[in-house]
């Protein structure tokens, strides 16, 4: 850890806040009637010694900060240094400055005057450097707590990711498997869709920013495997805005939200699915909308959402720190969520 | 023997007819894309084995077997479903996993000739008891009104009352009768939202509006829509405890 001292900044003030005690109480001892050379040793004995206590307090609390009650300590030993101060400067000064006529009386005189400041001055000393080094502990506890945060985020969004794979790509390999007999073409052009497709989602960092049209292609390629799975079920219309498909989105956040369109909309209506996707650029933010529809009769859409968006609102938190990001709502039979991007990243 | 395909992938069911070809005796009598068509081929061609996938629209598979009366035999087939495979397994019913080959599905094939040359019966119930706790099941109760099916949100029930062996769930359409027990709604219910107000009664307790003494340690509860459903003095306590009175 470092000290106050450490900081060429604070090493100046201090200097400067020696010299200056020093000349004060020089002109102080001479305003008593002591020739200037004279008070110039005094001051500059007492004081000298006086800062190697100080610079001794500063670096015995680098290694022990006093906690609660322990502070009674601290004032103990501060007592009991400058107690230790007052004997070594008393007998420095006795012996340099002793042969001056009147000079003794004074000291004697000053001790108890003396005493006070230099247990002021070292006690001081001892309250700034331990606010200083709390402060360094604290910021030293909070940068854990950052970095720890950061690790379960990651996890977390490794997590969440993960769980939505399985279903998707077991039910894709058996229709590979099937069209393996009968149109073997398809079969391969599938199979490099799929491997494209997961290979997007592992090159991919969660946290990491790509922009819309590159994360649209990806998009693309999982909608090409749903449309060999479901065949003439689904159906898609997609309009993007010029200005939007430059604009950034975290990488893998759509893919899940359309999914998520996909299965409510395949699972709760019968015959054709239209998923409808729409991105606009609202002010600074990306706005995307996809549409699916649904049975108002036997779904409550706010249940029906189950997993898929729950873990998305959970995404979109761990990234900006917001959970108005995402909303939906649903008009005649269709249900609408709507995310929002913010473009300044604030989270990266 | 007659044989019915139901899944909702073109070729999830492309690949069953494919496999079925190495069994002439078996006759594809229909495919069909959802459990709503699922019941009415089983009805209308009585098959005597039916390939069922789980996860479908509208309802699932096994929703879609309690619509039944008698149930043909089924091999299930599906992706990715560890609820599903768990109670698969507890019942010792064949089920195929996607993908799968000619050969594992042959086998399952020459497991369900021997059981039903063995006239074993397979406990088709128990495995719908079992799945139907499924956490995804419990959203909603499928049922049969005639030959319509109705799809009941758990929200839009007003209560449950006992009838012999079925039981009458009371909605603002009115009752319709589902073939459980009031054991079985009170396991896979939400049990913050139903209630046991009674041995023969569960209470929706959204829609509970007011709660009276009635005779000796009983009470009763009033519906918004006007019903009274009996309360025992356990219910009593179980209301309580649940609206944190």
């Amino acid at each position: 850890m470092t000290t106050p001292l450490s900081i060429f900044r604070f090493r100046i003030i201090f200097i400067i806040f020696w010299l200056l005690l020093e000349a004060d109480q020089t002109m102080v001892l001479h305003y008593f009637g002591m020739r200037w050379e004279h008070a110039m040793i005094d001051s500059g004995i007492s004081n000298a010694i006086l800062l190697l206590l100080s610079l001794l307090v500063m670096n015995t609390l680098r290694f022990y900060l006093p906690r609660g009650r322990q502070y009674i300590h601290i004032f103990s030993l501060c007592l009991f240094l400058t107690l230790i101060w007052l004997l070594i400067t008393k007998w420095l000064l006795a012996v340099s400055l002793g042969h001056v006529p009147g000079y003794r009386e004074l000291l004697q005189h000053s001790l108890s005057i003396r005493f006070s400041i230099a247990f002021l001055l070292l006690g001081c000393i001892t309250m700034i450097s331990i606010l200083w080094f709390n402060q360094k502990e604290q910021k030293e506890n909070e940068l854990r707590k950052v970095d720890a945060e950061k690790l379960t985020k990651e996890a977390e969004l490794f997590k969440l990711r993960q769980q939505l794979q399985p279903h998707f790509l077991f039910n894709s390999l058996n229709s590979i498997n099937a069209l393996i007999g009968s149109r073997p073409e398809e079969a391969r052009k599938m199979v490099q869709q799929l491997s494209d497709f997961l290979r997007g989602t592992l090159k991919k960092e969660e946290t990491q920013w790509v922009e819309f049209h590159e994360e649209l292609q990806y998009l693309q390629l999982y909608l090409d495997i749903e449309k060999v799975r479901f065949g003439n079920r689904l159906a898609t219309t997609i309009h993007i805005a010029d200005e939007a498909s430059k604009m950034k989105v975290p990488a893998l956040l759509l893919q899940p939200i359309v999914e998520n369109a996909i299965k409510f909309g395949l699972y709760d209506t019968i015959g054709e699915t239209m998923i409808h996707m729409e991105a606009l650029v609202d002010g600074k933010d990306l706005v995307i909308s996809i549409s699916n529809p649904f049975d108002p009769e036997t779904s409550s859409p706010k249940q029906g959402t189950g997993f898929g968006l729950k873990s998305i609102q959970r995404r979109l938190y761990l990234l900006f720190a917001r959970n108005d990001l995402l909303t939906t709502a649903t008009q005649n039979a269709e249900f609408i969520t709507q995310v929002r991007i913010p473009q300044e990243q604030t989270n990266k | 023997m007659k044989v019915v395909i139901i899944d909702d992938e073109p070729l999830a069911r492309s690949i069953v007819k494919e496999y079925l070809q190495k069994h002439p005796d078996l006759e594809l009598m229909q495919e069909c894309g959802d459990g709503f068509e699922g019941v009415k081929a089983i009805q209308q061609h009585q098959p005597d084995l039916i390939f069922l996938d789980i996860q479908m629209p509208k309802i699932t598979g096994f929703e879609m077997l309690e619509l039944l009366e008698q149930p043909p035999a089924v091999i299930f087939t599906t992706a990715f479903d560890e609820y599903a495979i768990k109670a698969f397994e507890a019942h010792a019913i064949d089920y195929l996993l996607k993908p799968f080959n000619q050969e594992r599905f042959d086998k399952a094939i020459q497991k369900w000739r021997e059981q039903s040359a063995q006239h074993k019966t397979t406990s088709t119930k128990e495995l719908l008891e079992a799945a139907s706790l499924s956490p995804s099941q419990n959203q909603r109760i499928v049922v049969k009104n005639g030959s319509r099916i109705k799809i009941i949100p758990v929200q839009d029930v007003f209560y449950l009352e006992a009838a012999d062996d079925y039981v009458k769930i009371h909605t603002a359409e009115g009752y319709f009768l589902k073939n459980k027990t009031m054991n079985h709604f009170e396991q896979s219910l939400d049990k913050d939202l139903f209630v046991r107000s009674h041995r023969s009664f569960m209470v929706n307790i959204q829609e509970i509006t007011r709660i009276d003494p009635y005779e000796k340690d009983n009470h009763v509860a009033l519906l918004r829509s006007g019903a009274k459903v009996p309360v025992s003095r356990n219910g009593y306590i179980r209301l309580r405890e649940v609206l944190g009175l």
